[in-house]
């Protein structure tokens, strides 16, 4: 049905009991970003989607994982970044998160990035609000910042909704 | 592993509790039936045991002093008499308080049930020293626990008669001569003189303990969790049947379609078997009704036979969860105003006892519920007229409607509030709330009634909610899934009949046979575009039922009917009331499944008022709540949160500067005192102060308290309805505001949290806890919802039995609050309420009544109302409330 690029991680390995030190790595529009290994279910590439009229901007509908349903969640929307171009297809990273499985649809999909040896920062005062309110914490790699993303935060859209132009009266 | 044992004995002592209430009403019924007797009594007997190993001794405690009455009865020392029975069930509601309080908390909750055990004590020991006499000795060993009890002297020795069965009940003579009596000082251990009568030797609670034993080795307890996880499974599996059914279609010769047809056939064996193992009887529930009755009836001086018929019918536990509430309803109903008093009822040449008979059976995929009385039926002439008087319908439908149009009636939202208010005979409290309910799982309700001779309801619900038979219908170039069982029928408009669509003003209507049917364009519904073509191609309308009414929705096409597995709404999309799940096709798309009832709504609501279409009123008691004005502030990670305006004293904003730490907490000098300082936003995702810090300020008598916000969003006048109560400290829940699902402030927890001290002294000192009786259930939570909204402490008392068992207690309350247009005509008698059980402080009565002539306003006061207000009016109850206590503690001088 979808071919998985990155291996599935086991969901509990013995080096993510106490922390997580290994992330699922990903690009939304050329920023380096990611969530815990342990949180991922696996990786799909581009899928389709249906519609969910009515439902929040950042939702952006409902796949099929093998019988189960998944709902997408398009982070350039959750991260108020301008949508990509029609022709672009975006990635989908599927998180557990409280017994239901979301998809994260990202630009691209990177390695698995081990962070042993180096400590979490918290996201700069000086960040923008909404982006503060959704980062866990910053790494500093070698090749970059690394940002991980507060999953909790990412998926709990009752704050202020930014609505589809099919937004009511 | 010893919550294990606590998680155990709860579920274990509840559902031995939900069988007792049925035991006990049909003991009273039939005293000497010893089998009863003994399963009650190694209910309680098993909790008290365990109590004692768990060390609960609160509970073990009022377990015991009910097991010892319970005892004494099955002994035949005690007579099995009414009013023995209600003490009995006062102990088994105290045990399942306890029981509540200990599941909420993790520990016993601090309940006196003093007075309460020495009733029972009372009771026990009249029944201790009176040896029976009989040939047969003891056939039971004495209960190890059984300590010796204060033994009174008997008033007079029962006469002794050979048969238990047919010993003449000698009345309890009621507790206060029963305390009068004098202990005498014990002899021996009085049960070892008990002696079992030779009647129930062959019915002996053993062996009814050990046929209940062997049933137990056949079944097994599972949890729910994981019969829902095979029913889930099973509806994967049915998709991939269906998939693999639809691959080989038409391919008769495939090497598959052979073990694929076995497949088939397993599967569908299966999904009928796991659904099997979610179904309940109906009778679970019904367990509480009998209870029920027999309150009722004594409330109002009537008598119901309750009849069951076909408790062993199954259906599906969600199913069965959902119908619980509307039939206790109907059933309070048909005794309420169905039923006539005893009095009347031999003048109507009918028998003194009304029968009010339940009866389930299946019929054809579905269950089928009636709830019938012989009581006064439904006077269609007074509906009538009513609802003209309401406006709910014109002269000229009136003229028109039949019989049982106009009883019909009484399901329209509005009008049950009408006939509570005025007590005009007919039932009709609520019946648009069961209506509702009955229809969110699919089923209908069906009325007939004859006037003087009695109503039958009939409800017709699935016998499952998993998998479901659906329309599939295409809409905006997206495929939605319609429930079939609220499609009425399907009509083809060609592109060449467009026309025959009419408009009134912006309305859509169509002529369907003699009539007008509403239409509604499902795409804009759904704020889909329209596809280029749209004008020359055919259109479908599904026509739907909702309520009473039919409606019909404009799809572009229909495909087929599938057997689809319902599959819940995940939790970014549940706010979103046009669909009632998701499913899969059998192609593999995921497609959503439409409620046509939230629909139905949502579209009325646009179209009337832009302003609040954003409630998408799913609920029709909305429109019956005053708006509040809300104020809407945001947190910095991003929460919307609401509260009353009412209850803020001032917005203000303070310089960075300004603000202070002591501690761990921030203060600000204002006006003479220090403020304490509360951040809403969660610690993790707080930033800097800002340079001038939005602050709410909220006062309370004296105390004051700003909570740091990061933007005052806006004042809105909404209808506050706290849609589901939330544990999350701080808020009282979360209401649909403005479209956006806001959380609302729990003052109290903030204060509480600035000055712990401050609540404790201003809980005694000032007015905070509020005693609510109110008979309605409806009523009941509208008022609950506005008093708790508005920062009072709320206790509901069902009936005024209740309300004065609490007061009895000692329980604390600053103010009671009750319903005059309740049943019971001791609602009417409130004097004596104001003092009772409070230490000699009297405490303001607040009545309301929906009746709105000033004798009766008068005649309130005259009985000891402080204040009539009128019903419905949220608002004015909570300032009056204020107003109230404001006046007192000025009075006092506790405010200057």
């Amino acid at each position: 049905m979808s071919q998985a690029v990155a291996p599935t991680a086991p969901r509990s390995t013995s080096n993510t009991v106490q922390e997580d030190r290994q992330y699922v790595s990903f690009l939304i529009d050329g920023e380096l970003m990611g969530v815990p290994v342990s949180t991922v279910q696996e990786v799909l590439t581009s899928q389709q989607i249906a519609r969910t009229p009515l439902a929040r901007n950042e939702v952006a509908g409902l796949l099929n994982l093998r019988g189960q349903i998944v709902t997408a969640v398009n982070l350039r929307r959750r991260l108020g970044l301008p949508d990509r171009e029609a022709n672009e297809t975006s990635m989908n990273v599927v998180v557990r998160f409280h017994g239901e499985s979301f998809s994260l649809l990202v630009d691209e999909v990177g390695d698995v990035i081990s962070v042993d040896g180096l400590r979490m920062e918290p996201p700069p005062r000086t960040l923008d609000a909404r982006w503060r309110s959704l980062v866990q914490g910053v790494l500093r790699l070698e090749q970059g910042l690394f940002v991980v993303l507060d999953l909790t935060a990412i998926l709990t859209l009752n704050g202020t909704p930014h609505r589809n132009g099919e937004s009511r009266n | 592993m010893e919550d294990e044992i606590l998680q155990e004995f709860l579920a274990e002592s509840w559902e031995n509790l939900g069988r007792l209430d049925t035991e006990i009403v049909q003991l009273e019924r039939e005293p000497s039936n010893l089998n009863l007797l003994g399963s009650i009594f190694r209910t309680i007997h098993t909790i008290k045991g365990t109590c004692g190993f768990i060390g609960l001794s609160r509970l073990g405690l009022v377990a015991h002093a009910t097991e010892n009455v319970l005892g004494r009865m099955r002994d035949g020392r005690l007579e099995v008499s009414p009013p023995a029975v209600s003490l009995v069930l006062d102990g088994i509601d105290r045990i399942k308080e306890l029981l509540a309080g200990l599941e909420e908390g993790g520990q016993e909750p601090n309940l006196n049930s003093n007075e309460l055990i020495h009733r029972l004590d009372l009771l026990a020991s009249l029944g201790d020293p009176i040896p029976k006499v009989s040939a047969e000795p003891e056939m039971e060993l004495v209960e190890p626990e059984a300590t010796p009890e204060p033994v009174a002297a008997p008033v007079e020795p029962m006469a002794s008669k050979p048969e238990q069965s047919d010993r003449t009940p000698a009345p309890l003579t009621g507790m206060t001569e029963i305390s009068v009596l004098e202990p005498a000082p014990v002899m021996a251990e009085p049960v070892v003189a008990a002696v079992r009568t030779a009647a129930d030797t062959n019915e002996s609670p053993e062996a009814g303990a050990d046929g209940r034993k062997s049933v137990a080795d056949l079944s097994i307890r599972v949890n729910v969790d994981v019969l829902d996880l095979l029913m889930n499974l099973v509806g994967e599996l049915v998709l991939t049947r269906n998939q693999l059914l639809q691959l080989v279609r038409g391919e008769e010769e495939s090497r598959f379609s052979a073990p694929i047809s076995l497949l088939n056939r397993v599967t569908t064996d299966l999904q009928e078997g796991v659904m099997k193992t979610r179904m309940q009887p109906i009778g679970n529930a019904w367990s509480k009704l009998p209870r029920l009755v027999r309150d009722l009836c004594r409330l109002t001086s009537k008598m119901v036979e309750l009849e069951m018929l076909g408790a062993e019918t199954e259906l599906d536990r969600t199913v069965l969860d959902a119908i619980k509430d509307p039939l206790t309803h109907m059933v309070r109903n048909s005794v309420d105003h169905g039923i006539e008093s005893p009095a009347v009822r031999r003048q109507m040449g009918k028998t003194e006892h009304g029968t009010l008979r339940l009866r389930a059976y299946h019929e054809g995929g579905h269950v089928i519920i009636c709830v019938e009385d012989d009581g006064k039926g439904i006077d269609a002439q007074r509906v009538l007229r009513k609802a003209l008087d309401q406006g709910l319908i014109t002269e000229v439908e009136a003229a028109s409607m039949s019989d049982s149009e106009i009883q019909k009636l009484i399901f329209r939202p509005g009008f049950s509030t009408a006939e509570q208010i005025t007590s005009v005979s007919g039932r009709g409290v609520g019946m648009d709330v069961v209506r509702t309910e009955i229809e969110r799982i699919g089923g209908t309700v069906e009325l007939n009634s004859i006037f003087g001779q009695g109503t039958t309801i009939r409800i017709k619900i699935p016998l499952t909610l998993a998998i479901i038979s659906a329309l599939v219908v295409e809409s905006g170039s997206i495929h939605f899934a319609i429930p079939q069982l609220g499609v009425v029928e399907l009509v083809r408009v060609p592109a060449e009949e467009r026309k025959r669509i009419e408009r009134i003003h912006d309305q859509q209507v169509f002529r369907l046979r003699n009539r007008l049917l509403p239409l509604i364009e499902l795409r804009e519904v759904l704020g889909l575009e329209a596809s280029t073509q749209d004008d020359d191609v055919d259109l479908y309308i599904v026509v739907v039922q909702v309520g009473e009414e039919q409606l019909g929705l404009i799809v572009s096409e229909v495909f087929d009917t599938q057997e689809i597995v319902v599959k819940p709404v995940g939790r970014l999309l549940k706010d979103i009331n046009v669909y009632q799940g998701t499913t899969i096709l059998g192609d593999g798309r995921v497609i959503m499944i439409l409620d046509v009832a939230g629909i139905a709504g949502r579209y009325s609501n646009n179209s009337n008022q832009t302003t609040t279409a954003a409630n998408a009123g799913r609920n029709e008691s909305e429109d019956q709540i005053e708006p509040t004005s809300l104020l809407v502030v945001s947190t910095e990670d991003d929460r919307l949160l609401a509260v009353p305006l009412s209850l803020v004293s001032r917005l203000e904003e303070f310089p960075r500067t300004s603000i202070e730490w002591s501690g761990d907490r921030m203060l600000v000098q204002y006006r003479g005192h220090l403020l304490p300082l509360v951040n809403l936003a969660d610690s993790r995702s707080r930033g800097p102060l800002r340079d001038l810090q939005p602050v709410v300020v909220f006062s309370d008598g004296s105390n004051a308290l700003g909570l740091i916000v990061d933007q005052i969003k806006d004042i809105l006048e909404e209808p506050l309805i706290i849609r589901n109560g939330t544990k999350r400290s701080g808020t009282l829940g979360t209401a649909v505001i403005d479209g956006k699902a806001t959380d609302v402030i729990d003052t109290q927890h903030y204060l509480k949290m600035t000055n712990p001290n401050w609540f404790r002294r201003e809980a005694q000192a000032s007015v905070r806890r509020l005693l609510v009786v109110v008979e309605s259930l409806f009523f009941r939570q509208l008022v609950r919802t506005a008093c708790e909204a508005a920062g009072f402490r709320v206790t509901i008392a069902e009936t005024v039995t209740r309300a004065e068992e609490m007061l009895e207690h000692g329980d604390v309350f600053d103010a009671i609050l009750c319903d005059a247009d309740g049943q019971d005509p001791r609602l009417t008698q409130l004097s004596d309420w104001a003092r009772k059980g409070s230490g000699g402080e009297e405490r303001p009565i607040v009545v309301l009544t929906g009746a709105e002539f000033s004798e009766f306003h008068d005649s309130l006061r005259a009985c000891g109302a402080d204040v009539v207000l009128p019903k419905f009016d949220p608002q004015e109850l909570t300032t009056s409330l204020k107003d109230l206590w404001h006046q007192r503690a000025r009075s006092k001088g506790v405010l200057s």
